[in-house]
């Protein structure tokens, strides 16, 4: 058998998996466990006991409120592919989410697994950060949100406690005409991504861009949100301009380096995906058709 | 300590009901404890896609899966694709008529990985195959001829649902 002993539970509600949480000393929460499973079958990691959140349904829905989307922590990536609501509002994850791992892997992977696990190039991650999403969290002791900004601590861990459960993610949607793109480099599709860029833009009726957010993921621990690059593209009465010279930001970026490939390999990926990126977001913006 | 349970999971249409250890995953599950071997078993931590089997109806790596998760489910692997009489299914005559396998290992999680792309997208193109294909692992034959009889199955399933339909009809 290939996972290490441990005592399984599989509560039906929220309460109950936060009051076996508040309780259990070295517990692990089991979401659609497309990374907790592999860590178990290589014994990477050794809990007393499991919680498994499949069984919760008030953990998974995809809903609009107020003109935010909530998306409950537990919802599977292939709902959200699915979802009118997403299709309609944050159009930019279903593009992300083409890249996210293979059909096998989002038919059982959530929302809420993957910006917990935090993999430094993780999409949904980037995108929640490129939206600005506020986090929702949960404990016996309370509930309280989190800025997709703060929620990363740091490598692979987020800023929450030990009893605490991530329940939802919530999205303010760009205007109904914005611009947006995801664009990544990985070796292979579904490999994780060496570098992925998400844009976010709206253009005005003179073709300068109002507004705009672009966030790097795969560069640094985190996500990493290029303001910087923001600032350069937003106003110019120059976009094609201004759009080349914030990508060229991207290359003082401070990039890991690792076995796969080098930090100034990163940095050279930065800036031509990210002009990629920003040249699609605002084809969409302004009508035109894009590839 | 043995944590255990009693689950109940219906796989291609028989019930089972057995006391299982809450840590057995679904594919040691699916060949160990109810013998059903078709299912294959590669790296066991999600990366090759052979053990690709449906739960309700959707592809899932089945040893990154709890047996004990399936409690309730319908799971379906690859022994349910034959009919009566050892007849192949479309899908598997299209691989057997193209030569879309070499030694086989990875044929079963592919086949089921299709069987649920093809319904979803019956007249796919080969860069969406190729797609759909990107979450298995093929020792063997360069994947060249798994896209080609993909492609064959499912114009085949397209003319047997078109053949059914005007049966219905007659
Ligand atoms: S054995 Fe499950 S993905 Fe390889
Ligand atoms: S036919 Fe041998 S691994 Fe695919």
């Amino acid at each position: 058998m290939k996972p290490p002993p441990f005592h399984y539970h599989d509560p039906r509600c929220l309460d109950d998996a936060l009051g076996l949480l508040a309780e259990k000393e070295n517990a692990k929460l089991l979401a659609g466990g497309q990374s907790l499973m592999p860590m178990l079958n290589m014994r990477f990691v050794f809990p007393d006991d499991v919680i498994d959140l499949n069984r919760i349904p008030e953990l998974t829905s995809i809903g609009e409120d107020e003109g935010l989307v909530r998306i409950g922590a537990m919802t599977r990536q292939c709902a959200l592919e699915r979802s009118e609501v997403i299709r309609d509002h944050c159009p930019i994850i279903i593009e992300a989410l083409r890249y996210v791992g293979h059909i096998q892997t989002r038919n059982r992977g959530t929302i809420g697994g993957s910006l917990c696990h935090l993999d430094p190039s993780a999409e949904l991650p980037t995108v929640a950060q490129g939206l600005d999403a506020t986090i929702h969290i949960q404990s016996k002791r309370g509930a309280r949100t989190l800025a997709m900004e703060d929620f990363p601590a740091f490598y692979m861990t987020p800023a929450i406690e030990p009893d605490e459960i991530v329940t939802a993610v919530e999205f303010a949607p760009w205007p109904k005409d914005h611009g947006f793109a995801f664009v990544e480099f990985a070796r292979r599709l579904g490999d994780f991504a060496i570098v992925g860029v998400a844009v976010l833009l709206v253009v005005s009726a003179d073709g300068s861009i109002s507004r705009a957010s672009i966030t790097l993921g795969g560069v640094g621990q985190a996500p990493i949100r290029c303001t910087a690059a923001e600032e350069i593209v937003t106003g110019s009465n120059d976009s094609d301009a201004a759009m080349r010279e914030a990508a060229e930001t991207c290359r003082k970026i401070d990039a890991m380096d690792d076995l796969h490939v080098s930090g100034v390999y990163r940095q050279k990926l930065a800036v031509a995906l990210t002009l990629r990126a920003l040249r699609k977001a605002y084809d969409r913006a302004i009508g035109e058709s894009v590839a | 300590m043995t944590d255990t349970r009693t689950i109940s999971v219906t796989v291609n249409g028989s019930r089972h009901d057995l006391e299982i250890e809450t840590r057995l995953t679904l594919a040691d599950f699916l060949r160990h404890q109810i013998s059903l071997t078709g299912t294959h078993v590669g790296c066991e931590h999600g990366v090759c896609g052979a053990c690709t089997v449906l739960v309700d109806g959707q592809a899932v790596r089945s040893c990154l899966m709890l047996a004990v998760q399936a409690d309730g489910a319908m799971v379906t692997t690859v022994e349910s694709m034959t009919g009566e009489n050892e007849q192949l299914h479309p899908l598997q005559q299209a691989f057997h008529d193209n030569h879309g396998l070499q030694c086989g290992f990875c044929t079963p999680g592919i086949l089921m990985t299709l069987l649920e792309f093809l319904q979803h997208n019956p007249s796919p193109n080969e860069t969406e195959v190729r797609e759909a294909l990107s979450g298995s692992l093929c020792r063997c034959t360069g994947y060249q001829k798994i896209v080609a009889a993909a492609l064959d199955a499912a114009s085949r399933l397209r003319q047997d649902v078109g053949k059914t339909a005007g049966r219905r009809e007659s």
